[in-house]
């Protein structure tokens, strides 16, 4: 350990507490009122028409499907896709013919990169950002796993749909890694121009499912 | 050595980047752009109005609480099996970090665009302990390749266009690792390709991550980091060490408070309703150990300013920096700083003292149009920033300023010594040069200069 | 109505014209206008440049010189702004019934069609302060499009700050002059005959350089035009 991590600790917390003496004393952080007239629900169209519109306005591939096993079946031969990394608590109903390993014990990164694609579940997606969610559970997996390979399918059950971000924060587990995609990767850094793909999948596609 | 040290004043630099043709055209298109993409989300947001009062006051209720929030965060950060690390300064903040990595071995480390690193110059104290620090931010890595400096918040590389970044690709690439293509094309699509090639191995064999933070939230000890390209996913996920350097200000209260900044924060900054990738982790996460380094460098100055102080607000999401006209034309290296733009121009200042002539220019960086003002989402009021830094630079020196200005406030004090001076310049009208002398002649090089009337409106009516 | 005029000194001193144009139009829609003698500036150059204890005076003076009228007009929207943003900073609370003119004409008087008459080009420069710290929105338009034989053409870029800001001009020159050519260069693909704004400060900047550069439209503060009548031509 390099120095006294306390002695600077003190010294910040001291010079925080006197740059606040314009601070009443007997203030406590919930006297100073935050106004919350914002909206942390609103009503508008069909989640799921808006998800599906918020998606598809960032390049990302989308279905309404009933039949989960046949529809990743589908997505897949489309893709020319055959071997597939999963988490471990993906469904078997969710595989239909393809080549799948499941992450259990944990596949080193480095072979992820060989993969043609993941196939996860999601926790929670949001209709008016075009937001999903992961917080690996059981059917998402280490974030890794939704990181490395270059195509992403991602499951998203219509009662995990929330429309606005306050709802979708009160339904999350802030205890858990969350990681939030909205649309493939992307860069704006070339004039400002948007790319879709750079470190992240450059593919994403969504099953919205009953 | 930081590339900011000994800057010039701002009316120096910017009057060199202004009659630079290639950089006002790449600046323009860019903050246009983006600018337009910022309006239009904005407006799609129905509360727009009330999420910003709410932001402002969230910031507020944290900065007036800071030491209750601060404590709170390292409990939890703590409880969930990280280890905080407290750096006054940046040569404290650059030695933990550099010890930290030592420590485990390495001397590669790969790097999440981070404000706060670039502030304490982190990579430069990296590399004098023989620490190679790869950027992996597309427009760091433009940066850093370019051995350049950036010149925006949020798309630091904003000053060069596709045919400047393809050079860069093909002459330096290969110096950092995997070369750029031969055949390398200027479109976009194809420079990101490049990136992607060249940093993919350096993701996946690197063992420390070093990033910064957007939030802090005190009461879970959640840390969030938003991106669009996914080389944060890969530096914050994939090595078994990560190094997050984060400002004392970058605490919001609770989890709940995270609502109002992820709604503020993609719309202000890329224009879009959501950024592709957000990444939020409490403590140790997925067997990584993790440590959190929290960095006061001059922010409790900032704090101890009642004025000042909202400019601790900042989420860095650089909306100001799109709409200022100055910047504009000026470009983000004329700001001396790591902070460009109008919030550079009154955070520049108040972190590092006004000691300078750079510091002491950046006040007056302004023509006080309040375009920042309105788009800035938790309303950091930056003209009146502006007005009381300008204050305080009067206090010392500039006595021929001060002379002129109190001169000039006498015979405005006085309607009879303002009528005798209007008499004058009535009376001399005809031998008004349109080309005037001294510090004057800053005016008259590019516009006429009104000649005064035969007799002034006062004059008229008391005639009437 | 009784209202006292607020000049300004740069109106005073340099623009007569205006003031006089707004004496006119005042009491064509049956304003009494009073100018109290004792009045000078209102500190903004000094407050602007960081000379607050050179402002403060001025301020002082402002208050004392109006605080007996109900309304006091100015023509200048950034003279307005700094009595009524920026004074209360000076630990000097502003008088109430401080309004900017184009405020006073739709707000007080209810009036949009002041029986205007103006057969020219004309395009409108929002400045700054009447934009941004006023807010006063539409009203110059809505007053513009009620003049008759005016043709009013958009100025693109409108909300683009011109680049004057007082000292900024002296302090800044080349970032002054480079935003000023541009909006010299939105000025003159309009094909207006004439820039016109609701403050002089702008446009003696922008007009300074029409006017270097030979360009031929002349610059007009909106109260000129909106004084003016079929009499005048």
């Amino acid at each position: 350990m390099v120095g006294d991590p306390m002695t600077s600790r003190d010294r910040i917390l001291a010079r925080v507490r006197s740059a606040l003496s314009d601070v009443p004393r007997g203030e406590g952080p919930e006297d100073f009122t935050v106004p919350r007239e914002y909206e942390r629900t609103r009503t508008g169209p069909d989640v799921v028409e808006l998800l599906v519109d918020r998606l598809v306005d960032y390049k990302a591939l989308v279905h309404q499907v009933d039949d989960i096993g046949n529809a990743v079946d589908e997505a897949l031969a489309r893709r020319g896709a055959r071997r597939l990394a999963i988490p471990a608590g993906v469904p078997s109903s969710w595989l239909g013919e393809s080549e799948v390993i499941r992450d259990e014990p944990p596949l080193p990164n480095v072979e992820l990169s060989g993969f043609d694609g993941v196939l996860t579940g999601c926790a929670v997606a949001i209709a008016e950002t075009g937001t999903i969610i992961l917080d690996a559970g059981p059917e998402q997996g280490r974030r890794a796993l939704t990181l490395v390979p270059d195509y992403h399918l991602c499951v998203v059950r219509r009662d995990q749909i929330v429309r606005t971000v306050p709802e979708a924060l009160e339904r999350l587990d802030p205890t858990r890694p969350l990681t939030w995609i909205s649309g493939p990767s992307a860069t704006s850094d070339i004039e400002l121009n948007r790319v879709e793909g750079v470190h992240g999948p450059r593919t994403l596609e969504v099953l919205i499912t009953p | 050595m930081n590339a900011f040290v000994g800057m010039p004043s701002f009316p120096k630099a910017s009057s060199k980047s202004v009659s630079d043709a290639q950089l006002r055209h790449n600046l323009r298109k860019a903050t246009h752009t983006i600018r337009a993409k910022r309006a239009l989300v904005v407006d799609e947001q129905p509360d727009w109005a009330a999420l910003r009062s709410a932001g402002a006051a969230i910031k507020d209720r944290t900065l007036r609480h800071l030491d209750v929030y601060l404590e709170r965060l390292e409990e939890a950060v703590t409880a969930a099996g990280g280890t905080v690390h407290w750096a006054a300064d940046a040569a404290e903040a650059n030695r933990i970090v550099t010890g930290l990595v030592k420590a485990t071995g390495e001397t590669e480390v790969v790097k999440v665009k981070s404000m706060a690193t670039q502030e304490i110059d982190l990579n430069s104290a990296l590399e004098a302990e023989g620490i190679t620090a790869y950027e992996t931010d597309l427009a760091e890595l433009i940066v850093q390749l370019g051995d350049d400096w950036p010149s925006h918040i949020l798309v630091p590389a904003i000053h060069r266009n596709r045919a400047e970044i393809r050079e860069i690709f093909l002459s330096k690439m290969a110096a950092w690792g995997r070369p750029a293509p031969a055949d390398l094309k200027d479109d976009p699509r194809a420079l990101a390709d490049a990136a992607r090639l060249h940093l993919r191995e350096r993701f996946l064999s690197a063992r420390v991550g070093i990033s910064g933070a957007n939030f802090a939230v005190a009461e879970t000890g959640t840390l969030v980091v938003l991106e669009s390209e996914g080389n944060g996913r890969m530096c914050l996920t994939l090595p078994e060490t990560l190094i997050s350097v984060v400002g004392i200000e970058k605490i919001v209260p609770t989890w709940q408070d995270l609502e109002v900044f992820m709604q503020l924060l993609p719309r202000s900054s890329t224009g879009e309703r959501m950024n592709p990738y957000t990444s939020m982790w409490t403590g140790a996460t997925e067997g990584q150990t993790f440590h959190l380094v929290l960095l006061d460098n001059g922010r409790t100055s900032v704090l101890a300013d009642e004025v000042g102080r909202q400019a601790l607000r900042c989420i860095r999401c650089s909306a100001c920096l799109n709409v200022c006209p100055v910047y504009e034309r000026a470009g983000g290296h004329a700001y001396g700083s790591v902070y460009p733009g109008p919030i550079g121009a009154i955070l520049t200042p108040q972190l590092k003292g006004m000691a300078g002539p750079l510091e002491e220019s950046l006040p007056y960086a302004s023509t006080l149009c309040g375009a920042c003002y309105d788009v800035c989402p938790v309303a950091i009021n930056i003209p009146e920033v502006l007005l009381d830094l300008r204050s305080k630079v009067v206090t010392r020196g500039h006595h021929g300023q001060r002379l002129a200005m109190g001169a000039a406030r006498r015979v405005l004090d006085s309607p009879r010594w303002l009528a005798v001076a209007q008499n004058s310049a009535g009376r001399l009208r005809h031998w008004t040069p349109r080309r005037l002398p001294g510090p004057l002649s800053a005016w008259s090089d590019t516009r006429d200069v009104p000649r005064p009337p035969k007799e002034s409106f006062r004059q008229w009516w008391a005639t009437r | 109505m009784r209202v006292a005029l607020f000049i300004t000194c740069v109106n005073d001193t340099l623009f007569p014209g205006t003031g006089k144009a707004v004496v006119r139009l005042l009491e064509r829609l049956g304003c009494t206008v009073d100018f109290p003698a004792e009045q000078s500036c209102c500190g903004q150059m000094h407050f602007n440049t960081g000379y607050r204890d050179d402002a403060k005076p001025l301020a002082s003076r402002f208050v004392s010189t109006f605080s007996g009228y109900e309304a006091v007009v100015v023509p200048s929207g950034s003279c307005a702004a700094m009595v009524r943003e920026w004074y209360p900073s000076l630990g000097i609370s502003p008088p109430g019934g401080v309004f900017e003119l184009t405020e006073f004409l739709v707000d007080v008087l209810g009036v949009t069609d002041v029986g205007a008459y103006f057969p020219h080009t004309v395009t409108y420069h929002p400045t700054c302060h009447s934009l941004r710290s006023l807010k006063v929105g539409s009203r110059p338009l809505d007053l513009l499009s009620e003049v008759r034989g005016l043709t009013l053409v958009p100025l693109g870029g409108a909300e683009e700050c011109c680049g004057f800001g007082g000292t900024f001009s002296l302090k800044n020159p080349a970032v002054s002059a480079a935003m000023c050519s541009d909006k010299v260069r939105s000025v003159l693909d309009t094909g207006a005959e004439v820039l016109c704004a609701a403050d002089n400060s702008c446009l003696m900047h922008i007009g300074g350089a029409l006017s270097r550069q030979r360009t031929g439209v002349r610059v007009m503060h909106l109260a000129e035009i909106l004084a003016a009548t079929e009499g005048d031509t």
